[in-house]
């Protein structure tokens, strides 16, 4: 058996108000991939800055080769070969690829930095993972797959031995999800020890050698990695789910949401759809297939050039948000952080920022009724919190989600258009998301819910939408569609026009 | 449920959130054992005029450092304002309610076009404000023709004292902060602020429109404007276009010493208040203490980057 290159005995961490970590043990071995598994909260990302210099341990010992060490600045880390890839790329996107290879050290000679050896250095450190990209070109030309190896390529150039990878997945395409793999076996067997975190359980399997499962701040488990899913998911959340779907079909009523001919040039095309009260539709595609678009269109959140949207009949004025919310439209955007929530104001204030209109008189919020109203809505959603001042920057994805999904439910939206609902978030908070959404077709609102999770479109939808190069590629019934069936449509424009 | 994760209260709230408070009261208890003159009624009641001025541009000044802008203009619009006033009052014989809501009007038009240059010219706030900053300063300078006006007397009133005790730029500050205090904590425009320096794009698909609040913020800030300048002009009992020269930075100053943070989302009337005095009250000080005016400027600066300095690392620990 190797030596563990990396061990970690008895981490706590608390921080004012939250215990972070209680407990956790971790191993590590050069050329195995260490998956490390928990909901949203149960102490991931603590570990991994801890390991990476930005958080200190309170109690607790993490031995490095076998020797007992302290790891206080990221340039500890980086002298003991540990590197994190966080979601978040340390990149600077204006600069050049082989700048952002070498941020910081660039080869110089005579104190200039020394070009011609700068990008010599950066093509083998590019090579070295496999991505083709050119080092002269600026990052931001790149892709966010290929941003990625870059930060990759990046930490291995630092002698990186222990890899940290945080939900590298998250923001991949399925072919791209491929080619990380590809990458993340090379470096297997070049002895490079990874840890993996990821919330796709069948991700598990295709890479993982070991798993440690962490809930509420402590390791719960090491399994390898081939223990079935429900198995993991049980660990993880110290239950077992039933049902990971629970969806409960509902009366459709007349249609709420009418969409013709949308087109935007460019971006989509002749997009018609309608959506049911009661019903949700799923609207699956491979990204860049132009779904967010068309929804922040339909929304006012965007112009289109031509069409029309009808909300309960009545036709909606382009480009305005405010008429499409007084209409009774909500959406609950992709980017939660970037988009749906304040992230500095508390809970109390992101829960009424829609309702906060209607609750003024005379240019004065009535901020008792508005409180009264979050508190409401927040024990409805079982908002995990210390309270309604909490800054909804603390709270982990799941609750977050909650709060921006809170926010439509206060204002009685009829329509609701989530666009990827469940991303990032644990297991546990999903199928409370999934519940919500039976709760309100069940009230008679309709849903439309974007999603990229396949399991999650079939499971959750009576019907789906595919949609392809910005054109709706197809439709199917919730007994047509399979894995294969969306996938032939969402792939199959794209086949045909290449 | 599954995350039982302990959560216990944040301990030392209080102090962590009016650090400003202490360091108002280290240094009046610090000034009051250096100096005897300093804590005399007719001294405080000097530091409130002082304070008064730089107090209300900031006022105004955390209306858009709230909503993660910047105000360069706030002194060259009060000085124009104060122009407008004298120059109405007196050339043109308007009576002094008329002049005065003139020149407020002047003001809030002045922060009209800034919002205008923001939102529809998509400038960046540095960049418009500064440009008004000039625009102002030059319009002051014209119309006054590069002299002081004076003031007629029914308007000088405005800088007198109440009974000889109360002078009314105190009274006028007190009530410019109790309106910030609730436009910001109960009005629609205070609280789309906050969303809109938290995050401008949630805030608009939440349904804030976000270009018109920003017009109403700035314009708020070329109100306050007119306010201040209005009182500078009445206190020195003549309008000077070169008044107010720098204020703005002061107004800056005094917003973020009271804990605001210049990428938005976050800023209280109490703090701004309190960090304009803690300005006014080291003035005051250190002229008790016949430091000299080389060396103030010196001192305000070290104080301007310790006060933001303890509120960084304050905030780091509660992390």
């Amino acid at each position: 058996m190797t030596e563990e290159i990396l061990r970690v005995r008895g981490l706590r961490k608390r921080f004012p108000g939250v215990v972070a970590l209680d407990g956790v043990d971790f191993d590590l071995r050069p050329g195995e991939v260490h998956v490390l598994l928990g909901e949203n909260g149960a102490g991931k990302s603590t570990l991994i800055k801890m390991l990476s210099g930005a958080y200190h341990p309170d109690e607790g010992t993490i031995f490095v080769d076998g020797r007992e060490t302290t790891i206080r600045t990221a340039e500890d880390a980086q002298r003991l070969g540990i590197a994190t890839i966080y979601q978040e790329f340390n990149l600077v996107p204006q600069l050049t690829v082989a700048e952002n290879l070498m941020l910081g050290r660039p080869p110089r000679r005579f104190g200039f930095v020394d070009k011609k050896a700068m990008y010599a250095r950066a093509q083998e450190m590019l090579d070295r993972v496999g991505v083709d990209a050119d080092p002269r070109a600026p990052l931001e030309s790149l892709g966010i797959a290929r941003m990625q190896m870059v930060e990759i390529a990046k930490a291995l150039g630092l002698d990186a031995r222990v890899l940290i990878m945080d939900e590298p997945t998250a923001v991949l395409t399925t072919s791209e999800v491929e080619r990380l793999f590809t990458i993340v076996r090379q470096l297997k067997e070049q002895g490079v020890a990874i840890v993996f975190i990821t919330h796709h359980l069948e991700e598990i399997a295709q890479i993982g050698d070991r798993v440690t499962v962490l809930r509420d701040g402590a390791s719960v488990a090491e399994v390898p990695a081939d223990t079935p899913e429900d198995e993991l998911v049980r660990l993880m959340v110290g239950r077992s789910i039933d049902q990971q779907y629970p969806r409960e079909r509902s009366t459709q009523g007349a249609p709420l949401l009418e969409v013709r001919g949308l087109t935007r040039t460019g971006v989509f095309e002749d997009v018609s759809f309608e959506v049911r009260a009661g019903e949700v539709v799923g609207l699956a595609g491979l990204v860049g297939a132009g779904r967010t678009e068309v929804v922040r269109a339909i929304f006012g959140a965007d112009h289109y050039d031509s069409g029309e949207v009808l909300v309960d009949g009545r036709r909606l004025p382009r480009g305005n948000v405010t008429a499409a919310m007084e209409a009774g439209l909500g959406l609950v955007p992709e980017d939660r952080k970037g988009q749906g929530l304040v992230l500095g104001a508390d809970i109390r204030e992101n829960l009424g920022l829609v309702t906060m209109r209607h609750a003024t008189h005379a240019g004065f919020v009535d901020r008792a009724g508005q409180t009264k109203a979050a508190a409401r809505v927040a024990e409805q959603l079982g908002v995990r919190m210390s309270g309604l001042t909490q800054e909804v920057r603390t709270l982990s994805g799941g609750n977050q989600q909650k709060i921006v999904i809170g926010k439509w439910l206060l204002a009685e939206a009829k329509v609701l258009i989530l666009d990827e609902p469940t991303r990032g978030i644990d297991v546990g908070a999903k199928v409370e998301i999934y519940q919500l959404i039976n709760s309100l077709t069940a009230a008679g609102h309709a849903v439309l819910m974007i999603s990229s999770d396949l399991p999650e479109v079939l499971g959750m939808s009576d019907r789906v939408l595919v949609m392809a190069r910005g054109r709706l590629a197809g439709e199917l019934s919730a007994a047509e569609a399979t894995q294969d069936s969306v996938m032939a449509l969402a792939v199959g424009e794209l086949e045909e026009t290449a | 449920m599954t995350t039982g994760v302990l959560r216990l209260r944040k301990g030392g709230s209080v102090l962590s959130e009016n650090g400003s408070l202490i360091g108002l009261i280290v240094l009046v208890v610090a000034l009051t054992l250096l100096s005897g003159d300093f804590l005399t009624v007719t001294n405080l009641l000097n530091v409130g005029v002082q304070a008064a001025v730089t107090a209300i541009l900031a006022f105004g000044q955390t209306y858009v450092i709230i909503s993660a802008g910047i105000d360069l203009s706030v002194g060259a619009v009060a000085a124009l304002s104060a122009v407008v006033l004298a120059w109405t009052a007196t050339s043109n014989g308007m009576p002094w309610p008329l002049a005065t809501g003139f020149a407020l009007l002047v003001g809030i038009a002045c922060g009209l076009v800034n919002g205008a240059l923001i939102t529809y010219g998509k400038l960046p706030p540095f960049i418009a404000t500064l440009a008004m900053q000039g625009v102002a300063r030059g319009l002051g300078l014209v119309i006054s023709q590069g002299s002081p006006i004076a003031l007629p007397d029914s308007v000088s009133h405005l800088g007198d004292t109440i009974g000889s005790y109360l002078p009314v730029p105190v009274i006028v500050m007190l009530v410019m902060g109790v309106i910030t205090a609730v436009v910001l904590n109960r009005t629609y425009a205070g609280r789309a602020m906050y969303a809109i320096g938290g995050n401008e794009e949630a805030a608009r698909l939440s349904g804030i429109k976000v270009t018109r609040q920003k017009l109403i913020t700035y314009a708020l800030a070329g109100g306050f404007a007119a306010v201040a300048g209005i009182v500078l002009a009445s206190r020195l009992a003549s309008a000077q276009p070169q008044a107010a020269l720098g204020y703005e930075l002061d107004a800056i100053a005094a917003v973020v010493i009271g804990g605001a943070s210049l990428s938005g989302g976050k800023g209280k009337a109490l703090g701004t208040f309190v960090g304009a005095l803690i300005l006014a009250v080291l003035r005051n000080g250190l002229n008790l203490l016949s430091v000299s005016a080389f060396w103030q400027q010196v001192v305000i600066g070290v104080v301007i980057a310790l006060a933001v300095l303890l509120d960084t690392l304050r905030r780091r620990q509660a992390r």
